[in-house]
């Protein structure tokens, strides 16, 4: 199913997700069991169906990586369910000196410090990966296409390092 | 999810945790990850001059079954050769652990590293 069609929006990364919010109240308004309560008990399953597909779709648009990765299954690169190891020793070495940081930040002299210097690392890196993803995605080529799905892959590894920058935060307020 | 006994011994008391010095000759070091689960893996084998596995550390950043993976990787390479080590399976660590089918990939991630420090033993020996 493409999800932009599904909200009769254009097909790109950046989207106006102010049009996309008011655009999914509206399909959810219109296709609500609730409004189908009288109907006939294959439209009212018809109804249920296009209420789960409209979620779906408005929670992947909503969210830039699984946006992404709609967007590029859409043209035929299939990357959400991927077990294929990722290899990149230099990207790898970063990650394990972040993760290294995070683990030393609950016994540093000022953890709050600590975690705003790890919080503005994460969101430079994840601002300059996200850029350039806009930028390969809009070119579309089969080449820049293949280095959007590896943007893709080294972003899940920073958003994965901000939840756990999240969970360090909560338990040290704790 | 439930954890087997093996993977819960493994996540308690990991076995040869820890980094060897990187320029060592004797050293090499294989780096994966699991971009879906964020999952970073580095695992180090120290070879001797008859290219047998003396000893093997790993840092693993992830769930309870990269941990074990990790972990029980190391004892079995210890004392392998490069050839014989290259041979572990990612079924057969998930089977030693018990793994349920949602954690098959973190084998596959412990398999991959063993795989990938051999392949840079072999690079730094230029053979």
């Amino acid at each position: 199913m493409n999800y932009f069609q599904l909200f009769d929006l254009p097909a790109t990364f950046e989207l106006d997700l102010t049009e996309l919010g008011s655009r999914y109240l509206a399909l959810q308004r219109k296709f609500h069991p609730d409004k189908h309560a009288a109907a006939s008990h294959r439209d009212r399953l018809m109804s249920v169906q296009q209420t789960a597909n409209i979620n779906d779709a408005y929670h992947s648009l909503k969210q830039p990586l699984l946006r992404a990765e709609h967007l590029l299954a859409l043209r035929g690169l299939k990357i959400s369910h991927e077990q294929r190891s990722f290899t990149d020793p230099v990207f790898l070495m970063q990650q394990m000196e972040l993760r290294e940081q995070l683990e030393e930040i609950s016994s540093s002299v000022d953890p709050d410090n600590a975690i705003m210097a790890v919080e503005q690392q994460l969101q430079q890196q994840r601002k300059v990966l996200l850029k350039e993803l806009a930028a390969t995605l809009e070119a579309n080529t089969a080449e820049q296409n293949q280095q959007a799905a590896e943007l893709v892959r080294k972003l899940k590894f920073f958003f994965k390092l901000q939840h756990e920058l999240e969970l360090i935060e909560q338990q040290l307020q704790d | 999810m439930a954890y087997s006994n093996k993977v819960i011994d493994h996540y308690e008391n990991p076995r040869n945790v820890g980094s060897f010095a990187k320029d060592d000759p004797s050293i090499a070091t294989g780096m994966v990850g699991a971009p879906a689960c964020g999952d970073v893996m580095k695992l180090q084998i120290k070879v001797n001059e008859q290219g047998i596995i003396e000893d093997a550390k790993f840092k693993t950043y992830g769930c309870g079954s990269a941990i074990a993976s990790s972990s029980l990787v190391t004892e079995w390479v210890k004392g392998k050769s490069l050839d014989e080590a290259q041979q572990i399976k990612n079924t057969d660590i998930a089977h030693e652990l018990a793994l349920p089918p949602v954690k098959i990939h973190c084998s596959i991630l412990a398999e991959d590293a063993i795989k990938a420090a051999i392949a840079d033993y072999k690079q730094k020996r230029g053979s």
